[in-house]
């Protein structure tokens, strides 16, 4: 086993190399799903905070007399997403 | 093509994709390091050391393929402006620039047994250094604009002229004499490695690749999630 690991005299080359690759791989992907659920939770947060708007249109839509005063959105411009 | 310009389409192809590239990747790595340090045999003259070889050729492919698909992806942004080509080199830089690091790190522990040296100033060596400084100054250049689409068009020129130098270490070893090995897999008839280390090289190679397209699949949707969180403030903006 330990002749194994000592890879013919070269471990202190073999065994560093692998370990390089390995690093890479791992952190590379873990910065990319990291990234990833953090813009994810963002995106989520900011149509959250926007989700009244998306409410109001929701309702009745022949009753504008108080949404619309209410609101600086019309429905045509929430409507672009 | 323009038909996966599209992000919502493209996101609908990639969440297809992305279990299946995952999964081979997985298989692929797996196989390819137990082949690399477990079944492959020592090679004759190097000894053991010749296991570096299983990591350092294919990081160095993916190094120039990476680049190679990033400088198409900056023609085809800078010529029909397709909004997920930029994304594509954007995402993709990171990866390209990680092998590339690989490729230099693993070689230098290679050359240190074997030539007697962890750096030679030859033409191999000193042009991937080179692909190593554009892949860090296409991401500075791109990041170092406040308007983004100026980023990536400076950086889609950066990539384009950078191209030049993918032949240049393609051929390095063939135009001039180094300490560097010529190539020995892709060559005009058979491949000059046996097929007991032709093997793993090839499964790690899939590996790799593989490996490539998940990760860049994955940053791709990231980057397409800030674009909307951009648009979201954007509107916020003009509507408060």
């Amino acid at each position: 086993m330990s002749e194994y690991f000592a890879m013919g005299g070269y471990a202190a080359y073999v065994w560093p190399a692998y370990a390089v690759t390995l690093v890479m791989l791992v952190a590379t992907l873990a910065a990319t799903l990291l990234g990833l659920r953090r813009r994810e939770a963002m995106v989520k947060a900011l149509e959250a905070a926007r989700a009244p708007r998306g409410a109001r249109r929701a309702s009745p839509a022949n009753e504008p007399t108080l949404s619309t005063a209410a609101t600086a959105a019309t429905p045509a411009e929430s409507g672009a997403q | 093509m323009n038909r996966f310009a599209n992000p919502t389409r493209f996101l609908r192809v990639a969440s297809a994709v992305l279990p299946w590239s995952a999964g081979i990747t997985a298989l692929t790595l797996t196989a390819g390091f137990v082949l690399a340090l477990l079944v492959s045999p020592p090679d004759y003259q190097q000894g053991e050391a010749v296991r570096i070889m299983y990591v350092h050729v294919p990081a160095a492919w993916m190094s120039m393929f990476v680049y190679g698909n990033m400088a198409i992806a900056a023609a085809v942004g800078l010529v029909w402006k397709h909004p997920l080509a930029d994304l594509f080199s954007k995402a993709a830089a990171p990866i390209g620039a990680g092998f590339t690091a690989v490729c230099l790190i693993t070689g230098s522990m290679w050359g240190a047994p074997m030539w007697g040296t962890w750096w030679v100033w030859d033409a191999r060596l000193t042009s991937v250094l080179i692909l190593f400084f554009l892949y860090l100054g296409y991401i500075a250049l791109v990041n170092a604009f406040d308007d983004e689409n100026r980023g990536t068009a400076a950086g889609n020129v950066l990539l384009l002229v950078g191209a030049v130098n993918i032949p240049i270490i393609k051929f390095s070893v063939d135009w001039w004499n180094t300490l560097h090995q010529p190539s020995s897999v892709s060559r005009l008839g058979a491949p000059a490695v046996d097929g007991s280390m032709l093997l793993p090289l090839l499964v790690m190679v899939i590996g790799f690749t593989a490996y490539f397209i998940t990760v860049v699949l994955l940053r791709l949707r990231s980057e397409i999630l800030q674009r909307k969180i951009q648009s979201i403030r954007f509107t916020e903006q003009t509507h408060s």
